[in-house]
C-alpha cells in the first residue's frame, strides 16, 4: 500500500458532497431499517437510481452507508412492537422484546447500537487486511478459473441455508436466463426480445431490482392482514449505560459473532439474515448460561447483532476481488460499479487503487457514525414507528415508477418494475427465494462470457476445466458444496437403515 | 395464489422447453463450436430437469393427501386486500400507458390520491400530500437530476 493513494482515498471521501451523501443515506437507511416491511435490500433498490447520477465514490459510500444504518436499526422496531425492521433482525426480535417487557429496552437497544457498530469494523478490518492479497492470487486467474468461481458462488447461493435447495436453484436459473436477454452475446444474436427494442441491451438491472425488492414488497404491504403494532414502552433511558461492563464479560461472543458474520457474508449468496439466525443459534450452543435465552438475555443480541453488520462488510471482499456479489446487495452495487465504469475485480487495485481504499474508509465512517446517529434514531424511534405507513407508501411507489423510469429515461423501466415486482410476489408465495435470481442475473453474464471464451480456447473440450491446476481445485471445491447436501441426506439415509 | 408444485414445475418446464425451442433457430458462429445458443441451452436443459423434479415431487405429495391444485391465500378473499393489490399494479399499468399523453405532473397525483384513499387516509390529507409529494418528487428528477419526465398535457413549466 502506497501512502500516496491512501492520501488520494482521503481526498476522495472526505469531500463535502460526499460526506454529505453519506450523511443523508445514513439517515435514510436508519429511517428504512426502522419501518417494519421496509427492508435494507428495499433501502440499496430505492437509493440506486439516484446514485446512477452520481460519481462512483459517493455512490457507493451512500450504498454502504444506508445498508450499514438499516441493518442497526432493524433491531428498534424488534425491541418495541416484536417486528423486525430487516429480516437481520428477526433472530434476536424475541429476545429484545423481552427485554423491553422487563424494562431494559436501552440494553437491548444499546447492545444493538454498540455491538453493530464493533461487528461492523471488525468486518472491515478482515475486508481491509485480506482483499489486497486476494487480488493478488485472482490476477493470476483464467477464464477457467472464473468460471468455477462463478459457479461456485452461485453454487453456495443454492446450497447455503435454502428452505427448499430445489427452488432455490430453479430461481437461480431463471435468472441465469433473464441475463441472456439482448443482443450481448457471442454472434449478437438479439435472444429473447420478442422484438422490443428496449430489450436489445438486455434487462436493465435497475428497474428490475426496483421492481423485485421494493414493488414486490409494497404488494406484500398491500395485502397484509395482521393488525397494526402497538409500541411496548414509551421510556427508553441513556442506551450507552453498562455497554463497558457488557463488551468486558461478552468479549468472546462479540469476537465470534463477527467473524462469524464475516465468513457468511464472504460465502455467496448468504447475507446479514443468515449471519444472525446462525450466530443466535452459536451463541446458545456455547453459552455459558443457554436456559436464559429467549427470557430476555442480551448475550444473543450481543453475538448476533455483530454478526449481521460484520457480514456486510464480509459481503464486499468477493465483490470487490472477483466481482462475485457476496449477497443480494452487494448485487445492487455490483451492478452500480459495472454502470460507473468502475469494473470490479482484482484489476480495480491496480488501476484504480484509491477507489477500493476509499470503499473501505467508508466503512470505517459509516460505522463510527452509527453510534451517534444511532443514539438519536432510538431517540426519535417513538415519532418514526409512528410514521403512517399508508402516506408512506404510495409516495415510495411513484418514487419507484420515477426511478425506474430515470434509467433510461423511457416508461419500458416502469414496466419492467410491474412485471418483476408481481414475478418476485408470486415466486414468494409459492417458497421460491428471490435472492438466487438476482444473482443469476448480475452474475449470468461473466459466467456465459467465461463459459464461452473457455470452450473456444479449449477447442470445445470441457475437460479443460478440469485439468488447470487451479481450475481443477476450485472444481473440485465446487463439486463439494453441490453434492454436499446429497452427501448429508446418504449419510442419514445409511445410519437411518 | 399458491400453487401446487406439480403445477409449478409445469409452468417452469413450459419455459425451459420454449427457450430450447427457441434457440433451435440461433445463428452458428463459423469454425467455432460455441454460440449464442450454447449458455442458454445448458441453463434451460438444467432447469428442465429442475421442473420435471419438482413435478414429481409435486405428484408424490399428491398421493399422500395434498391440497388442491391452486390455494387462494386469506388475502385474496379479503375483498379490501385484494383490491389494494389490483390497484398497485393497475396505477403502475395506468403510469406505463399514459404518463406519455396526461404527464408526470397530472400522472403523479392522481396515482398518489387514488392508493392513499384506498389506503383509508383522510381526503384533504391525501390530496395534499398527493399534489406536494409529486412536486417534490418531479424537482429532485427532473430539475435536479435532469431525468426528463414527460410534461405531456401541461405547457413546460420550468
Amino acid at each position: 500500500m502506497t501512502w500516496t493513494v491512501v492520501v488520494q482515498a482521503f481526498g476522495l471521501v472526505f469531500d463535502p458532497y460526499v460526506l454529505g451523501v453519506i450523511l443523508a443515506s445514513a439517515l435514510f437507511g436508519l429511517f428504512v431499517g426502522c419501518i417494519p416491511g421496509l427492508t435494507a435490500t428495499m433501502a440499496t433498490a430505492l437509493l440506486v437510481p439516484i446514485t446512477f447520477f452520481m460519481p462512483p465514490v459517493p455512490a457507493i459510500a451512500a450504498i454502504v452507508t444506508a445498508t450499514a444504518m438499516a441493518i442497526f436499526s432493524g433491531d428498534i422496531p424488534g425491541a418495541l412492537l416484536r417486528i423486525p425492521g430487516t429480516p437481520a433482525s428477526a433472530a434476536y426480535t424475541d429476545e429484545a422484546y423481552a427485554m423491553t417487557k422487563k424494562g431494559q429496552a436501552e440494553v437491548a437497544l444499546g447492545a444493538g447500537l454498540v455491538f453493530s457498530a464493533l461487528g461492523g469494523l471488525f468486518g472491515t478490518f478482515v475486508m481491509i487486511l485480506s482483499a489486497p492479497s486476494l487480488a493478488e492470487i485472482a490476477l493470476k486467474f483464467s477464464s477457467f478459473e472464473y468460471f468455477w468461481l462463478v459457479v461456485m458462488g452461485l453454487a453456495g447461493a443454492v446450497f447455503i441455508g435454502s428452505a427448499s435447495i430445489l427452488k432455490a436453484t430453479m430461481s437461480l436459473l431463471l435468472g441465469l436466463l433473464i441475463a441472456c436477454v439482448g443482443n450481448d452475446n457471442p454472434a449478437a444474436h438479439p435472444r429473447f426480445t420478442f422484438g422490443i427494442t428496449e430489450l436489445a441491451g438486455g434487462v436493465s438491472l435497475i428497474p428490475m431490482m426496483v421492481g423485485m425488492f421494493a414493488v414486490s414488497e409494497l404488494l406484500r404491504f398491500m395485502v397484509n392482514m395482521d393488525p397494526p403494532p402497538v409500541i411496548a414502552t414509551e421510556r427508553i433511558g441513556n442506551v450507552f449505560r453498562g455497554m463497558w461492563e457488557l463488551t468486558k464479560q461478552y468479549k468472546w461472543p462479540l469476537v465470534r459473532g463477527s467473524a462469524l458474520g464475516t465468513i457468511i457474508g464472504i460465502q455467496p449468496g448468504s447475507g446479514a439474515d443468515m449471519a444472525s439466525w446462525m450466530s443466535y443459534a452459536m451463541s446458545k450452543r456455547f453459552s455459558k448460561e443457554p436456559e436464559k435465552f429467549g427470557t430476555g438475555h442480551v448475550e444473543g443480541i450481543i453475538e448476533s447483532g455483530a454478526a449481521n453488520n460484520s457480514s456486510l462488510a464480509g459481503a464486499w471482499i468477493p465483490a470487490i476481488v472477483f466481482g462475485i456479489p457476496g449477497d443480494s446487495i452487494t448485487a445492487i452495487a455490483i451492478g452500480v460499479l459495472y454502470l460507473k465504469n468502475l469494473n470490479p475485480g482484482p484489476t480495480i487495485f491496480t488501476n484504480q487503487p484509491q477507489a477500493v481504499y476509499a470503499i473501505f474508509l467508508v466503512f470505517i465512517l459509516a460505522n463510527i457514525i452509527m453510534v451517534p446517529l444511532g443514539w438519536l434514531a432510538i431517540k426519535a424511534a417513538k415519532n418514526v414507528l409512528r410514521a403512517p405507513r399508508n402516506i408512506l407508501m404510495p409516495v415510495i411507489l411513484l418514487f419507484c415508477v420515477v426511478g425506474s423510469f430515470a434509467i433510461n429515461n423511457t416508461v419500458f423501466g416502469v414496466a419492467l418494475i410491474l412485471a418483476f415486482g408481481l414475478i418476485a410476489f408470486f415466486l414468494e408465495e409459492n417458497g421460491f427465494p428471490v435472492a438466487p435470481a438476482i444473482l443469476g442475473v448480475v452474475l449470468g453474464g461473466m459466467m456465459e462470457e467465461n463459459f464461452v471464451t473457455s470452450m473456444i480456447k479449449s477447442d470445445g473440450n470441457p475437460g479443460a476445466f478440469f485439468t488447470r491446476p487451479i481450475a481443477g481445485g476450485l472444481a473440485a471445491a465446487t463439486i463439494l458444496i453441490v453434492f454436499w447436501p446429497l452427501f448429508g441426506w446418504a449419510w442419514r439415509r445409511l445410519r437411518a437403515a | 395464489m399458491k400453487l401446487d408444485d406439480a403445477v409449478t414445475g409445469a409452468i417452469f418446464l413450459a419455459l425451459s422447453l420454449a427457450v430450447l425451442w427457441d434457440i433451435q433457430g440461433y445463428p452458428k458462429i463459423p469454425g467455432q463450436n460455441v454460440g449464442p445458443s450454447a449458455f442458454p441451452g445448458l441453463i434451460a436443459a438444467i432447469l428442465a430437469g429442475c421442473s420435471i423434479a419438482l413435478m414429481l415431487r409435486g405428484l408424490r405429495a399428491r398421493g399422500a393427501g395434498a391440497g388442491p391444485w391452486m390455494e387462494l391465500l386469506p388475502w385474496t378473499r379479503s375483498p379490501r386486500h385484494l383490491f389494494l393489490f389490483l390497484l398497485t399494479a393497475a396505477v403502475l399499468l395506468f403510469y406505463v400507458l399514459l404518463a406519455d399523453v396526461l404527464g408526470f405532473l397530472v400522472c403523479g397525483p392522481l396515482m398518489l390520491a387514488a392508493m392513499m384513499l384506498s389506503l383509508r387516509v383522510r381526503m384533504p390529507v391525501a390530496i395534499a400530500v398527493a399534489i406536494v409529494a409529486t412536486v417534490v418528487i418531479h424537482l429532485i428528477f427532473y430539475k435536479g437530476l435532469r431525468v426528463p419526465l414527460p410534461w405531456g398535457l401541461l405547457p413546460v413549466l420550468y
